[in-house]
């Protein structure tokens, strides 16, 4: 018998966690493909909207999430989706080693940080080249090291790292941040933060670590020089890495998938929910809703695609004609 | 058997002189990656029995070691065989894959 998934959830933060705990909970055979854990949650120092609980930190809570999933005896695979091909009435899942075959997908990969997009970045990733104070910076303790961008997060990490690194090199393109006044005052006190406006980074550079970066002023590119360092804090924002779906489904401007109030993607029997959506707001309680939604639409598919349908029972969610049934048999 | 749990000072007895492979999770308290990669590699020992030795080493009391293989992003897990690095998986990884490369190596 061919393995067969019923539902494919590419993600493991709050929007795919619960699409899998729904899924299991509908009986779907469902696996989970993600490159790590808990999303951009479990790297939240503390959540106190998440309802019900008045304060936990992201890591726990989404813990409790990944707990809750095993519990359901959920599959996971820790590999990097790289596209999504129709198979006749079924979809294939290639990942960087895989192929998995599935009756239905769930996109809940949520954001990822943007790159800086310059040489030597790609090459240099974990090797000096990170993206998160919080799980890399104490590993430059009495380091020299550089953050790069101008909104609260770099601020909050320059101001981060400063405790740890020798020198903190703080790299603005222009001479405005675009961080709360409390935040900029704050790090402009701290000794060992240097503030570099108009300081364009160009190039890392390093063997097989990074030993130093190229800046230039983004008025007059022929001003650069060459800061010697051990480490880059890339702090550019996030986006929705959806380059690979391009043409699979349907995606916006800033590149999130186009989803209707039903979590449909323009493509039947792909769905998605969370922050890599047209979701207005990037929440984790707003995510896991409307991965508990992609859920049961996944499941309405699938059930419908096995010839049953679904009574309007709100939420019960049994077939009527034995679809459900049919469902298991093939 | 289980984890061995490694050091700066035993690192070379345990690890470079061992006669097994060897797959080594370089992890941190403070690293939430680590604290899910973690119980994987624990039910990695116990599946894989006598055929490798499985340690862990808290890299921020054991700067020398962490420091001579590079670990600039945690977890990072390194597989070694006779002494030498021979594998080393950046970022959590699942349990087959760990399993796989070490079957490679075996």
């Amino acid at each position: 018998m061919e393995n067969i998934y019923d539902v494919i959830i590419v993600g493991a933060g709050p929007a795919g966690l619960t699409s899998a705990v729904y899924s299991a909970r509908r009986q779907m055979k469902t696996l989970v493909i993600a490159k790590s854990l808990g999303g951009q949650a479990a790297l939240a120092n503390e959540v106190e909207n998440w309802p019900g609980i008045e304060n936990i930190s992201g890591f726990e809570l989404m813990n409790n999430f990944k707990a809750q999933a095993d519990k359901l005896k959920i599959e996971f695979n820790f590999n990097e989706v790289l596209n999504i091909s129709k198979s006749g009435d079924d979809f294939v899942v290639k990942t960087n080693k895989d192929e998995f075959k599935t009756k239905s997908v769930i996109l809940s990969f949520g954001l990822t940080p943007r790159d800086l997009g310059v040489p030597g970045e790609e090459k240099l990733k974990g090797r000096g080249v990170t993206y998160c104070a919080i799980c890399d910076g104490p590993l430059y303790k009495g380091k020299t090291v550089a953050v790069v961008g101008g909104g609260n997060s770099a601020l909050e990490s320059a101001e981060y790292m400063s405790k740890l690194a020798k020198q903190v090199y703080l790299l603005s393109n222009s001479d405005k941040f675009g961080a709360d006044p409390i935040l900029i005052e704050g790090v402009q006190k701290i000794e060992n933060i240097e503030v570099m406006c108009f300081s364009q980074i160009k190039e890392i550079k390093g063997e097989n670590k990074v030993e130093s970066i190229v800046v230039a002023d983004p008025r007059d590119e022929s001003k650069n020089k060459e800061i010697k360092l051990d480490g880059v804090f890339v702090e550019a924002g996030h986006q929705a890495k959806t380059g690979w779906l391009k043409g699979t489904v349907d995606l916006n401007d800033k590149g999130e998938i186009v989803t209707n109030r039903d979590c449909e993607t323009s493509s039947p029997g792909i769905f998605a929910a969370g922050d890599c959506t047209d979701t207005i707001y990037k929440q984790i309680v707003i995510a896991s809703g409307e991965g508990a939604k992609a859920a049961l639409q996944a499941y309405k598919y699938v059930v419908a695609k096995a010839g049953g349908y679904m009574k309007p029972d709100w939420g019960k969610c049994k077939t009527v004609n034995g679809g459900e049934e049919k469902m298991k048999l093939q | 058997m289980s984890e061995v749990i490694l050091d700066d000072s035993n690192f070379e007895s345990e690890v470079i002189k061992s006669d097994k492979v060897v797959l080594v999770d370089f992890f941190a308290t403070w690293c939430g990656p680590c604290r899910m990669q973690g119980p994987i590699v624990e039910e990695i020992e116990k599946e894989i029995g006598d055929k490798a030795k499985i340690g862990k080493m808290d890299i921020d009391g054991n700067p020398v070691t962490a420091q001579k293989f590079g670990i600039m992003s945690i977890p990072t897990i390194i597989i070694f065989k006779g002494g030498q690095a021979l594998k080393t998986l950046v970022g959590l990884q699942d349990k087959q894959t760990l399993l796989d490369e070490i079957n490679k190596l075996v």
